[in-house]
């Protein structure tokens, strides 16, 4: 065995707290597929990893609140306990070369005070909406936001689950509707659908700032809520839509850096 | 001509379907070329669903062997469950390769690695989503050449009308050849390329023999060429000095969850133990074995590459390799400490086995052995060729859980050749003495065993060959009365698990891996009707192969039991026969009369060559240690 293989059954010396993006087609990856992901880029990095006890030693990553599947993030939130403390630089670099393209670390910090996930009060999502050309999608944010609630049914593990969807939402912004083929942060749409594909007429573009709830509310919800008040066919369809942010609100509603006054080392 | 990437279009339907991330690839060790640097392009299929197909070794080491050559492309596509397959058709998307999702219809060749015979349908489904007409002979040089490898490409006769070649064997320097040929001389056209593949003797194309059919009986007459490129006899590849061809060197490592979450290194091929209802030992004679070295390497590369946490040292039989006890000690010194687990699938029932389990999970948990009697009965066990004494797998056993182990796995077969109800019950008494002595050796009363049961189906290029199969309906009548003999000693009883399939599905694979080319169109009407994924229980349906077998099949005057239940007789030509696994066929007939007069065979590594025909008409040898040498250290990094 080589001398410099790190020793997995010593204790936590160090954490750091890592926010990473997903993007393109990994979007497609389920949370479980990119824990797969970070725990073998971990022994691939050969970072001086802690170990779980027990018989079945997992690497210690704790994750905060994953995008859903489908979903493509430049804010995913991970701890890393490490045997070892290092210089959270050389992380970004080492995990990320043995990360896929898409999986990107964009930041990596000793971990500050309290627990990570209590910084996670909200999320802002962007969200691409085919909208038909007889509709409206400020009109249709306009009715949601009027609204007192707007309850939508979630299947959650205990079954169906009414959430008020109007409740978790602190902001909409509309972009103008485009008439091109939209892009999700990362990923660049060289072209437009294929043949046979229908031609949606139109995409809107809209910024959320989702309040983090139980359970949590996701952009496909908030697309099911406009459906909701407007009736609408099409906000029921799938939508793309990446989580630009996550962190603390501040008074004003605006997102917050959660990472902000720990020990910056941005890549 | 440059191919675009259906992705945008593909992307589209994604978040309609379950599991969207096993279409999109972007696998761990995948290449993705330019596609007009490249001169020959290959798609190298696995015809089942990506969790399965993704870690086949098979199509792994051809992708990597391909794609290590400058001009040449090669990508992998699996099959599509049906509810993409629907939207694909709704939407225009073709059948796509996960590497850079092109389409599969664009290139030179398609090669598709069977496994098993249940991928048939899922073949037509490929080959139709790509729109690749689904019989060879609608197809023109636009359309790729369609080529079938695996095991059952040693029968490939009920695929003959969806395939243009078949390769028998080894891929590896078969592949290359191909490629070689298609390079020089696509321009030539379809044809031509197909002729030069018969050329080479080890590529089968359907097309250029003819089979008749005996009028009367219905029986096949023969299997003869109908122009001078085609051999009579087409003999299979066998790649000799596993040490050249280490792969893969750098193992797909998928998002998606696979079956095996671990990575494999290959440490022999071939078996020579001479199961006698083993397709895999026959056909992949004779034993090459990687050396210690090789497979040191190739572990400790591969962990380093694909940042997996257990190695699997495959073979059909691994506690076999002439110097496994020293590759288990030294792999796990290697390994101490390091959460790096080790396995080795060997099911062999003695001590040895045990020792090696022993030393591979020193430091780790000791959950379940796995052994395999096969036969319920000595008697069935020396028709099968598996010799193994009720007292050695006792003894064996009893070893097992006074080490720590908790679990024990018996695997057996149901519906083997002479067999009868006693035979099947003996497993039963088997797995009651095996609890006795288990509670005895381990001083506990926590232990499990639990007996697997699968059909046996009689394949090609075996002593079995020309055995009746046996019906399902006496397998499953079996299975019942075994439960029940099972369950009569209930302190026993609860510690004793079952687990079988029902015999339906293995009827099936017998018509299919026995058929001969009528059989074809009763994979065709099957999957007209929807048939797809017959390898998995909530989508076989056995009255719809019955009903379609029988339609199919009447206007030539046989049936379903014709090619399974039926007996064959010492002359009638097989569909196989003139497809040369190397096997003499009068030694296969011998080895089928020594079963049904219960005679044992060695096995030609620790007794003398018993002349099975392999090693002369293939010019191979045995490639086997001791060779002494020992794994090098691994290079610190
Ligand atoms: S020809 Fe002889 S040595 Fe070769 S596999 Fe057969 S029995 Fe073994």
């Amino acid at each position: 065995m080589a001398d410099d293989r790190p020793n997995p059954s010593a204790p936590t010396a160090c954490k750091l707290w890592l926010r990473y993006a997903k993007r393109g087609k990994l979007r497609f990856a389920s949370h479980r597929d990119i824990a797969r992901l970070f725990e073998r880029a971990v022994r691939k990095a050969e970072l001086p990893i802690a170990y779980s006890q027990g018989f079945s030693p997992h690497p210690k990553l704790s994750w905060i609140g994953a995008a859903p599947t489908g979903t493509a993030s430049e804010a995913e939130y991970v701890e890393i306990g490490l045997t070892e403390s290092v210089e959270p630089d050389s992380i970004a670099e080492r995990l990320g070369s043995a990360l896929p393209g898409d999986v990107a670390v964009l930041q990596v910090v000793t971990a500050g005070e309290g627990a990570l996930a209590d910084r996670m009060l909200a999320s802002r999502w962007r969200i691409t909406v085919p909208v038909p050309d007889d509709a409206s999608l400020e009109d249709a944010v306009a009715a949601l936001l009027d609204a007192e609630e707007v309850i939508v049914p979630r299947r959650t593990k205990s079954g169906l689950k009414d959430i008020d969807v109007r409740h978790a939402c602190v902001s909409i912004k509309v972009e103008p509707v485009s008439e091109s083929f939209p892009q999700v942060s990362g990923h660049v749409a060289k072209q437009p659908p294929g043949e046979g594909v229908p031609k949606a007429p139109g995409y809107g573009i809209l910024e959320v700032v989702v309040r983090q709830m139980t359970p949590t509310v996701r952009p496909d919800d908030v697309l099911r809520a406009l459906h909701v008040v407007t009736g609408h066919e099409w906000f029921g369809g799938p939508a793309k839509a990446s989580r630009i942010a996550q962190g603390p609100l501040d008074d004003a509603g605006q997102l917050v850096d959660p990472l902000v006054g720990d020990r910056m080392s941005s890549t | 001509m440059s191919v675009s990437s259906v992705y945008p279009a593909l992307e589209e339907l994604l978040p309609r379907v379950s599991k969207p991330v096993q279409y999109i690839g972007s696998e761990l060790g995948a290449t993705v070329k330019e596609w007009d640097s490249t001169t020959v392009r290959w798609a190298l299929m696995y015809p089942d669903a990506y969790e399965v197909g993704l870690p086949n070794q098979g199509v792994m080491i051809l992708y990597e062997i391909l794609n290590e050559i400058p001009d040449v492309l090669a990508e992998r596509t699996y099959s599509v469950w049906p509810d993409l397959e629907e939207l694909m058709r709704e939407h225009g998307v073709p059948q796509f390769t996960v590497d850079a999702h092109r389409p599969v219809g664009a290139f030179d060749l398609l090669g598709v690695s069977f496994a098993t015979e249940l991928g048939y349908t899922n073949l037509l489904t490929a080959l139709d989503l790509a729109g690749i007409p689904l019989h060879a002979e609608d197809r023109d040089d636009s359309h790729p050449l369609v080529i079938a490898g695996g095991h059952a490409a040693f029968n490939p006769e009920p695929i003959a009308d969806f395939v243009d070649a078949a390769v028998l064997g080894d891929g590896e320097e078969a592949v290359i050849e191909l490629t070689a040929i298609v390079r020089d001389h696509k321009h030539e056209g379809r044809e031509a390329l197909l002729e030069r593949f018969a050329a080479t003797g080890n590529v089968y194309v359907p097309r250029f023999y003819e089979a008749g059919y005996d009028q009367e009986t219905g029986r096949l007459a023969g299997t003869t060429p109908n122009r001078a490129a085609a051999p009579e006899q087409v003999s299979k590849r066998t790649t000799m000095d596993l040490d050249q061809w280490p792969y893969p060197r750098k193992p797909l490592v998928p998002l998606a969850e696979s079956v095996h979450e671990r990575m494999s290194v290959e440490i022999f091929r071939g078996c020579t133990r001479g199961c006698r209802f083993c397709q895999a030992g026959m056909i992949t004679r004779p034993v090459r074995e990687r050396s210690l070295q090789g497979i040191g390497e190739m572990v400790d590369n591969g962990l380093k590459h694909s940042g997996f946490e257990e190695v699997g040292l495959l073979s059909l039989s691994s506690a076999d390799h002439s110097e496994i006890g020293d590759l288990a000690k030294q792999l796990a010194d290697r390994y101490e400490g390091t959460n790096t687990g080790l396995s080795l699938p060997s099911t062999r029932v003695d001590a040895f086995n045990i020792d090696l389990a022993n030393e591979l999970t020193r430091n780790g948990r000791r959950s379940g052995l796995t052994f395999a009697p096969e036969g319920g009965s000595e008697r069935i066990r020396k028709v099968i060729n598996k010799t193994v004494s009720e007292e050695d797998l006792i003894r064996t056993v009893s070893a097992a859980y006074a080490q720590g182990w908790r679990q024990v796995k018996l695997y057996f077969m149901c519906g083997l050749p002479t067999e009868t109800d006693e035979d099947v019950l003996q497993i039963a008494e088997m797995a009651r003495n095996v609890i006795r002595a288990g509670r005895e050796a381990a001083g506990r009363k926590d232990i499990r065993c639990t007996i697997s049961i699968g059909g046996f189906v009689p394949k090609p290029h075996t002593p079995f060959q020309w055995a009746a199969q046996c019906d399902p309906d006496i397998v499953d009548a079996r299975l019942k009365k075994l439960r029940t003999e099972v369950n009569a000693d209930r302190s026993l009883g609860r510690s004793i698990g079952m687990r079988y399939h029902d015999g339906k599905p293995s009827l099936i694979e017998g018509l299919l891996s026995r058929g001969d080319r009528r059989v074809g169109a009763v994979i065709e009407a099957v999957w007209r009707e929807g048939g797809r994924f017959d390898g998995w229980h909530e989508y076989f349906s056995y009255e719809r192969w019955m009903r379609c077998g029988d339609e199919a099949l009447r206007p030539h005057g046989v049936d379903v039991a014709f090619f399974t239940t039926r007996e064959r007789a010492e002359d009638e030509v097989l569909p196989w026969d003139h497809l040369d696994s190397g096997l003499d066929k009068q030694w296969l007939w011998d080895d089928w009369c020594d079963a049904l007069d219960e005679q044992e065979q060695d096995d030609c590594r620790w007794t003398p060559c018993f002349d099975c025909g392999v090693c002369p008409s293939m010019g191979t040898e045995i490639e086997m240690g001791p060779t002494g040498r020992t794994l090098l250290p691994i290079t610190p990094v």
